[in-house]
């Protein structure tokens, strides 16, 4: 359970040390006249980048706590570690252009040129889905190779993980269909460009998630 | 440049008025009505587990006398006996029921930030709820594995509901969480980003502090449980060995090698124990706004509330394994444990100070709330002390598998969380429904809720000091209690059918008053919160007509010298009343 407390742990420091600094000095009894220095904006950001941060925390937690029980069942004397299939690099690969892919969109979208997004949004949908394949394709080498998922506790994790990475993605695009309908639609600039952003920071989550993921079942 | 609160900002919050009754009251996206249909869903649901629990007490005070409760039929009660009153009933109303209703009012915001994931919120809880309740019609009924589900025996041959009542409560565990993490982040986001202008975060009344860090803390541990049901379902369907050891079954290899028992403890109870504070938290936030109004006078020590509801937060998050002492752990674990569990008794006492130092010399007015309120003081100390009893490995070792553990946690997160939903529904019903309710009623409800429960748990310690077990369909071998134990058993039962059966006046007062109540003055208690100075009782969609209000002040302007009310409304500017404490006041 180590890891899921380091991991809450840093998480919750964070949050308390906000709410602290926010409460630290104030005194709360004494009204004043609303001004602008009195309006303490929590941050200047917007609600869905705010929602988006607080799901990361939930999802941080959720794989956090998975690892936890690998590292705990792993010490068990049942456990075979699995040889990942060599496509995983690929796939890996895959993710990281479509992450970049995501961050050239976005970069465009931001500095206002968001008649030449469409080509980036399109190839970081491509790439994710192609990485959505490229990961059923490795699960079905491992089946044909006769390790299922109940053959070893190792190889449920090996699936369970990458299954749950692969629903997480699955989320982001549908996040990513939306965006691009309203691209294709010519909707609104200002819109577009917030969409593209949170799923930029979305992607970026899901491959630094899947980086760890992936170390961490080939270092075991 | 002046930051623009989100609130004012009227392009980025959506405001259809709805239209048709459909999209008023059915697919609604305003928070009232999501938190109206949360709290009664929640309260049918906990009804259901109320007559559970009275079934179980049938069998325990009188053995032998009913045919049609058998030993499967027992443990099932029990587990959904627990299972609805702590995540179905006390989760979704503290959080979905009140933190929806609560949060934009008194934030002063127009709506929840994301109406429409608000609303997807409510209906996703409500397929939880129904997914629940199926698994009692389901061949081999409802699962029986107790409320922690602990495995193996959970999904093993022998328990009741191994077919298809642990599938269905997994699935709807799942179900739940989806549900909670749409709504929290609504909670969290509005807190956070759509309080209207002057409310700054130690302005926010004590009820949204609790409601918010209790959210904080579901989020972060509800993926926990999540988890766990998944790996459990794994194990359950397709055989895996997440949590299922090398086992034989009746004679039957079900297929599962070494998978670890204890780890499904720990993801559990790692969900579990913050669970505690998910409910208590609101409960302590919202008792701190009732006793303050209704004791005319401010909160003591808010700023230390607000830390000590934080502190209280973050430490629920390493004391899980306090549940697991029997379990068995190296004994630097369980020092460990036991430390940071009797730590979290400091910020709980000053919590309690501060309520005590509260009402001291306050001018109390014991109306309906008010006496809840209060009651809530008593069953939470109590609680709170025979927690300390518990936190400690060797207490915890003969009395964990008694009654005592039984009288500990419904004194602490039974009655004291019910007491204040109870406390808090006749605070703000005037608020919700704009009318009154009867008030001899009320506390005809209150004295015989209050003393009825404290004889139902009280004699349970003294049951448990003498080693009645707990979990138990019949006492068996228990030679060493003396036969009073039973005639205890038999008067607890009495007091939980009394208490069971006085439930009715509250429903009772309910309907009269939504019928024939009388029409309730816009601010009845002379409350100093924004949600009482709405333009409408109750509030319109979009709760405050044209203009937004404005903060002024924190919430405890109560009895101000210098002011001829003894309150002064949060949103009264500074330079029309008294600027608090500071100002004018004598000590």
């Amino acid at each position: 359970m180590e890891i899921g407390l380091i991991v809450l742990a840093t998480m919750l420091a964070t949050l308390l040390g906000w709410l602290l600094k926010q409460s630290f000095n104030t005194q709360p009894w004494v009204a004043e006249a609303v001004d602008e220095a009195s309006y303490q904006a929590p941050f200047n950001a917007r609600p869905k980048l705010v929602a988006l941060t607080t799901f990361l925390a939930v999802a941080t937690s959720f794989f956090a706590l998975i690892l936890s029980a690998y590292s705990l069942r792993m010490e068990l004397g049942d456990w075979i570690p699995l040889t990942e299939p060599q496509l995983l690099w690929v796939n890996t690969g895959v993710l990281v252009l479509a992450s970049v892919a995501f961050q050239w969109t976005r970069n465009l979208a931001v500095s206002g040129r968001t008649s030449q997004i469409k080509p980036g949004l399109f190839l970081a949908g491509v790439l994710t889905v192609a990485f959505l394949v490229g990961q059923l394709i490795a699960w079905q080498q491992l089946n044909a190779s006769g390790q299922y998922m109940t053959s070893n506790p190792s190889n449920a994790f090996f699936f369970l993980l990458t299954g749950i990475h692969a629903l997480h993605i699955l989320g982001g695009m549908y996040v990513w269909a939306r965006a691009t309908i309203k691209t294709l639609n010519g909707g609104d600039a200002v819109e577009v460009s917030h969409s593209i952003e949170l799923c930029t920071i979305y992607w970026h989550f899901l491959l630094l998630v899947w980086l760890v993921l992936f170390g961490l079942m080939l270092s075991t | 440049m002046g930051y623009v609160a989100i609130a004012d900002r009227d392009h980025e919050i959506e405001h259809h008025d709805p239209q048709t009754f459909i999209t008023k009251y059915v697919w609604s996206q305003d928070h009232k009505v999501i938190a109206i249909q949360y709290a009664g869903t929640a309260i049918f649901v906990g009804v259901i587990a109320l007559i559970l629990s009275a079934m179980m007490r049938l069998q325990l005070g009188f053995p032998d006398t009913f045919s049609f409760i058998n030993p499967e039929n027992y443990y099932q009660f029990i587990t959904m006996h627990g299972m609805i009153m702590v995540i179905y009933l006390l989760t979704a109303l503290f959080l979905g029921g009140f933190g929806n209703y609560l949060i934009p009012l008194m934030c002063g915001s127009r709506d929840m930030v994301f109406p429409y994931l608000n609303m997807l919120s409510y209906w996703v809880y409500l397929l939880s709820v129904i997914i629940l309740l199926i698994s009692f019609f389901v061949p081999g009924g409802s699962t029986g594995a107790g409320w922690t589900l602990y495995p193996p025996q959970a999904i093993l041959p022998g328990t009741p509901g191994v077919e298809w009542g642990i599938l269905l409560m997994l699935g709807s565990l799942a179900v739940f969480i989806v549900a909670f993490t749409m709504g929290g982040l609504n909670y969290v986001t509005t807190v956070l980003q759509a309080r209207c202008r002057g409310m700054t975060l130690m302005r926010m009344p004590l009820s949204v502090w609790g409601i918010f860090i209790a959210t904080i803390l579901g989020l972060l541990a509800f993926p926990a449980l999540l988890v766990s049901a998944i790996m459990m379902l794994l194990d359950k369907t397709i055989a895996t060995s997440f949590f299922m050891p090398a086992i034989s079954s009746m004679g039957v290899d079900p297929g599962h090698t070494g998978g670890s028992p204890i780890l499904f403890q720990h993801l559990f109870w790692f969900f579990g124990h913050p669970e505690v504070y998910i409910v208590a938290l609101p409960a302590f936030g919202i008792v701190s706004d009732l006793l303050s109004t209704h004791a005319r006078k401010n909160i003591f020590g808010y700023r230390m509330m607000v830390w000590a509801i934080i502190a209280i937060g973050g430490l629920s998050f390493i004391v899980w394994a306090h549940h697991m002492y029997v379990s068995g752990m190296n004994p630097y674990f369980g020092f460990f444990f036991a430390t940071t569990t009797l730590i979290i008794a400091v910020p709980t006492a000053i919590k309690v100070y501060n309520w005590v130092l509260t009402l001291w010399e306050g001018n109390i007015h014991l109306r309906v709330p008010m006496l809840f309120a209060i009651a809530f003081i008593f069953t939470f100390i109590h609680g709170g002390l025979t927690g300390l009893f518990l936190g400690n490995v060797t207490i915890d070792l003969p009395l964990s598998d008694t009654y005592f553990v039984v009288a500990h946690f419904h004194m602490v997160m039974g009655v004291s969380p019910v007491l204040v939903v109870f406390g808090a529904i006749y605070h703000w019903w005037p608020k919700i429904t704009g009318r009154m309710y009867n008030e001899t009623l009320g506390k005809w409800h209150f004295w015989m809720t209050f003393l009825g429960t404290y004889s139902i748990y009280l004699p349970m310690h003294y049951l448990g000091f003498a080693g009645v077990p707990r979990r138990y369909f019949a006492m068996g071998n228990t030679d060493f209690l003396p036969e009073s134990a039973q005639t205890l058993n038999a008067s607890i039962t009495l007091s939980a059918l009394f208490v069971a059966a006085t439930q009715i006046l509250f429903f009772v007062n309910v309907f009269w008053s939504l019928r024939k109540g009388p029409k309730a003055d816009p601010n009845p208690w002379d409350a100093t919160t924004l949600e009482w100075q709405t333009p409408d009782t109750p509030p319109k969609h979009g709760n405050w007509g044209h203009d937004l209000p404005e903060c002024h002040r924190w919430a405890y302007d109560y009895s101000v010298p210098g002011y001829e009310d003894d309150f002064i409304p949060q949103n009264v500017p500074a330079d029309v009343a008294p600027v608090g404490r500071d100002h004018g006041v004598e000590h």
